[in-house]
């Protein structure tokens, strides 16, 4: 057997072995998400599924050991993602540590902060949230405007950040404030901070949903030692668009969904409609609607391997999250919108137990951000035009 | 296995691409649409792409091919697609070979194949639509069979050496038993085969079969069972013509680019207005995950995959609608000129309508993944 033959049998029997039953069932609610953190709320399985693959480094398989990761090189990877789909395992630790702040930390953070951070963002002990929006800032992000003055060995930061998710959760903000007046991206500067610092409140906003997963988040007058900015000052906008790379990679990929294996979409209007005498769904256009839905899910799940083979090869075009970004997104909005025709008037309950607390129409609701949140649908078009297809300004 | 190309991959995709782009462009297809041309494509031609040795890159090395893979067959196919070039490329050297693969008419077929000499044609279409039916009855007559029934929509048919029909053996129309792939020699049969002029300018025939007599051993594979060979050759020629869609598509999207970069209104580049940007990018993000999934699906043929034919139908619908959106959207952002035959846009447009129809459409593919997932 090759080396890679020989990882994969033996990462199938470890999965199986370790991968308790609760985390191999399809994600139905935000709940069946772990998000670790200093107070953690876990489900059962979830805490003994975090800590065995956390043990492994597998947390952030492609991370380097040191730094809490598994060391594995792409092809092993990809492996051990494509073992994982196959036995149907959930992701064991949701985290914006992982997807955003952790690739940004391994490029710009000095050994000192990577050590600090890393390993804790592998283990799921520190849940962060991303200060970048401002009521005058969204996609205009470079516009922002809360400061931090210098004050020596630490700046004095305060303003306001708006659609902060999980402000109100989280331990740990990174966040983008201005440090100079004079350039409007080359005045930006990148910090970390604890939430629990004096200073920082945070106020849920109300979504569509009924849920208040974002906030409002205040700074007043905190202290942020100088150690905590990640690269130079006034350089921050690197940092930041790097990280939004990062950010687009992991938005897109929520396109793919039906971790935890079966397609719920195709479960739901089989349930709901029921099949024909030929074993067809008993709803000809509806059927139709699901079966171009599939092929162009299937087309993107190709093209999602292929983005991660690229990128992990350093062949991929640098704009080219923009692009996943776009079509996942848009792809995901799609399946909520068939899967709501096709539940019907069972899918609208809003609180009931057989509706599991509204979680269709919940989700539903919530996919209609994933074209807003991390740079919107537009903005990204402008990237792909102008980036890609190098067309005028 | 990495879904992009390799380096020995991206060598004979260089090479290809210079090669065809140097001897087929699309004026090549217009001389001969204007000459109104009755074999379709030029034997010249035809030649040499056997001397590069493209025709035998599926003809296993063995045989004196290149044994290489559906990617490498798409890679050419890719080339062809972007340049228009009318050739027997899909139909001979794909799937013929294909279908041919490991059977007695291999030894007979491939040399000629392989010098550039024999054109095969695909007799498997017997309605507008592609549909898994055969009607075409070949019954038993002396020590061989007699075909009787009609075929439609059969490129190249009127210059082929070799025509490869799907026949009824025993059973019902739509039974999947029953049906028997017969390999007909032009030289020893002649049925009645009525050339048509399609409106990409190719030439493809309706053929009748009134009891033509064949010998037994035509039956490429075995007696009533062709469902597999047919199924095997299906796969390399819908794999085949993802990939040339793949390129028609890119074709057309890469003259609207340059043409947005250059036509003038209103003072600006026409390039430069938002709502013209947000298309072309959009149709890019199409082109790209149709691209994806030609891969994907080649890549599991070549690996004997058992989701191959599921990946292949992914790729034959997603390049379906990406490329018609490609030609649809190519037309209209160059405004007037785009509906001129004296512009290539309108080209690209006529074959993408021919490939996007051949060996079944989006709809028909879409409606085979979802039977295969159950609903
Ligand atoms: C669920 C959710 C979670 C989020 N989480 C976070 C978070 O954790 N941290 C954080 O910092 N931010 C977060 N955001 C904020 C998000 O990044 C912004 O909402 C987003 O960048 C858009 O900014 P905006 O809301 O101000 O919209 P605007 O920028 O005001 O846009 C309004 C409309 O104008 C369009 N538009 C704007 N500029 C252009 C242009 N140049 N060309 C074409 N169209 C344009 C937009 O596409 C949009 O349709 C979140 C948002 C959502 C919805």
């Amino acid at each position: 057997m090759t080396d890679l033959a020989t990882f994969r049998s033996e990462t199938r029997a470890w999965l199986e072995a370790n991968c308790p039953p609760e985390m191999r069932a399809p994600v139905r609610s935000d709940k069946d998400i772990c998000w670790g953190g200093r107070n953690p709320d876990f489900q059962p399985g979830q805490r003994e599924w975090l800590e065995a693959m956390a043990s492994r480094g597998w947390t952030v398989p492609d991370w380097p050991t040191e730094y809490g990761g598994g060391g594995l090189s792409p092809a092993e990877a990809k492996a051990l993602r494509e073992e994982m789909a196959a036995l149907h395992c959930r992701n064991p630790l949701n985290s914006f540590g992982i997807s955003m702040l952790g690739p940004a930390l391994l490029k710009y953070g000095t050994e000192e902060q990577k050590l600090d951070h890393l390993p804790k963002i592998a283990r799921g002990e520190i849940r962060w949230c991303q200060g970048y929006s401002e009521p005058n800032a969204g996609s205009d992000l470079a516009s922002l405007a809360a400061s931090a003055e210098d004050a020596g060995d630490h700046y004095i930061v305060n303003g306001q950040k708006v659609w902060t998710s999980y402000a109100d959760k989280a331990d740990w903000i990174f966040c983008l404030v201005r440090t100079s007046k004079e350039s409007k991206q080359g005045g930006i500067s990148f910090v970390l901070f604890d939430m629990a610092s004096e200073g920082v409140s945070t106020k849920p906003i109300l979504l569509i949903s009924g849920y208040s997963p974002f906030c409002e988040t205040f700074m007043d007058n905190v202290r942020v030692p100088k150690a905590n900015r990640i690269y130079d000052e006034n350089k921050g906008w690197d940092v930041a668009k790097y990280l939004l790379g990062h950010e687009r990679e992991m938005i897109s990929g929520m396109g793919l969904a039906s971790a935890g294996g079966g397609n719920p979409l195709i479960e739901g209007a089989i349930a709901a409609v029921g099949l024909d005498a030929n074993g067809r769904l008993a709803d000809p256009l509806l059927r139709a609607s699901i079966a171009m839905f599939e092929v162009r899910a299937r087309a993107f799940g190709a093209m999602s391997e292929r983005f991660i083979d690229e990128l992990k090869a350093g062949r991929a075009h640098p704009a080219q999250p923009s692009m996943m970004k776009y079509y996942g997104t848009e792809l995901n909005k799609a399946r909520h919108e068939l899967q709501m025709a096709a539940g019907g008037s069972d899918a609208l309950e809003w609180e009931s137990g057989a509706s599991n607390g509204g979680a269709a129409a919940r989700a539903w609701l919530r996919t209609k951000a994933n074209s807003i949140e991390g740079g919107t649908s537009e903005i990204q078009l402008n990237i792909v035009a102008k980036r890609i297809l190098d067309l005028p300004a | 296995m990495p879904l992009y190309l390799d380096d020995q991959q991206t060598m004979l995709r260089d090479t290809a691409r210079d090669f065809i782009a140097e001897h087929a462009p699309p004026s090549h297809l217009r001389a001969l649409r204007d000459a109104n041309d009755p074999t379709g494509f030029s034997r010249d031609l035809w030649k040499q792409f056997a001397e590069m040795g493209f025709t035998g890159i599926r003809i296993p090395e063995a045989q004196s091919g290149m044994g290489l893979g559906h990617v490498e067959a798409g890679v050419v196919l890719e080339e062809i697609g972007r340049n228009l070039s009318p050739s027997p490329f899909l139909t001979t050297a794909v799937a013929a070979v294909e279908a041919l693969r490991g059977t007695a008419h291999a030894d007979r077929y491939y040399p000629g194949i392989l010098a550039g000499d024999t054109i095969a044609a695909l007799a498997i279409d017997e309605r507008a639509k592609f549909g898994d039916g055969i009607s075409l009855t070949a019954q038993r007559s002396g020590n061989g069979f007699r075909l009787s029934g009609t075929k439609q929509f059969v490129a190249h048919a009127h210059v082929a050496d070799l025509i490869l029909v799907a026949a009824r053996t025993s059973g019902a129309e739509s039974d999947q038993d029953g049906v028997t792939l017969f390999a007909v020699d032009s030289k020893t049969a002649a049925p009645d085969i009525r050339p048509e002029r399609l409106a990409d300018s190719s030439l493809a025939s309706r053929i009748t079969f009134a009891d033509l007599q064949l010998d037994a051993d035509s039956v490429v594979g075995e007696v009533d069972n062709g469902r597999e060979v047919l199924n095997r050759l299906l796969a390399a020629g819908r794999s085949g013509a993802s990939a040339e869609l793949l390129g028609v598509g890119g074709g057309a999207m890469d003259l609207t680019v340059a043409y947005l970069k250059e036509r003038k209104q209103f003072g600006q580049t026409i390039g430069s207005f938002q709502a013209l940007q947000h298309r072309a990018a959009h149709l890019y993000a199409e082109m790209e995950v149709a691209r994806a999934a030609v891969l994907k699906a080649q890549q599991l043929l070549d690996a004997g995959s058992a989701l191959a034919g599921q990946a292949v139908a992914v790729a034959k619908a997603m390049t379906g609608l990406a490329t018609t959106l490609s030609v649809q959207e190519g037309v209209q952002m160059h405004g007037g000129i785009g509906m001129t035959d004296e512009y290539d846009i309108g080209f690209y447009m006529k074959r993408a309508r021919v490939l996007a129809e051949m060996f079944g459409d989006a709809n028909y593919h879409a409606d085979a993944l979802a039977r295969e997932s159950g609903y």
